[in-house]
């Protein structure tokens, strides 16, 4: 039987209910889901092409989901991340988590994002009218996986 | 011996370069040194040094300039990540 904690770095697109209802056939109370896409429309963004670290990527988003782990008593973990040209409104990323109440849920499926986002070998790259430009990281993303820092509370 | 150097994203464009195999000095080096060492090549090189916030990773794991780097390491360098 496939482990009810995996990551999965691809290409293709992934059904999200699916995978929902894959990780809810655990004997869980709650499953919190996030799933990150390319924003449409103002900011002229063609498409988007990620980048990443192969050899690194499963290694650091595994560290991650165990580390949440170690913080909440968690049921099952998936974590999808595309990789490759993505177009307005694709899918990048799924992260959801099943537990025996919706708190622990919550904060685990936020932690994973919040630290996915600082911590996993990934760049993005926007394609605009104007040419293409590799996106900046911003503080703001530091800042949201900074408040997990042991000590400081569940990340009020 | 050698390490092997990838470059990542924005820095590997400005290298024009996405990996490399450099041979270590008897002494080792730390992965700040190589950092200083690469960059001392000049040119877009000085990007090493120049570039905001840059980060490493040594055998797929993030790492600060003082770890000491020994034949056979995987070393990267990269711009701060931006996915999710």
């Amino acid at each position: 039987m496939e482990s009810p904690f995996r990551v999965t770095v691809q290409e293709p697109d992934f059904d999200t209910g699916a995978e929902l209802d894959a990780l809810g056939r655990v004997d869980c109370g709650a499953v919190a889901s996030f799933v990150g896409r390319v924003r449409k429309g103002s900011d002229d963004v063609r498409a988007m092409t990620l980048e990443h670290y192969p050899a690194m990527t499963e290694k650091a988003l595994n560290q991650i989901m165990d580390e949440a782990r170690e913080r909440w008593p968690l049921l099952a973990v998936r974590v999808i991340h595309r990789v490759g040209r993505l177009l307005p409104g694709e899918q990048i990323v799924l992260v959801a988590v099943a537990a025996l109440h919706r708190s622990e849920a919550f904060a685990a499926c936020e932690f994973i994002m919040d630290w996915l986002k600082t911590k996993a070998p990934f760049w993005k790259k926007e394609e605009t009218p104007a040419g293409s430009h590799w996106v900046d990281a911003r503080e703001s993303d530091d800042a949201a996986a900074a408040r997990w820092r042991l000590g400081d509370g569940q990340g009020g | 011996m050698d390490i092997h150097i990838l470059y990542f994203a924005a820095l590997r464009e400005t290298l024009g370069a996405a990996e490399e195999r450099l041979a270590l000095p008897a002494e080792g080096l730390s992965l700040g040194q190589l950092r200083q060492h690469l960059a001392a090549r000049g040119g877009d090189w000085q990007a090493l040094t120049a570039m905001r916030n840059l980060k490493a990773a040594v055998n797929q794991a993030m790492a600060g300039p003082d770890v000491q780097l020994k034949a056979g390491d995987e070393v990267a360098f990269f711009p701060p990540v931006t996915g999710g």
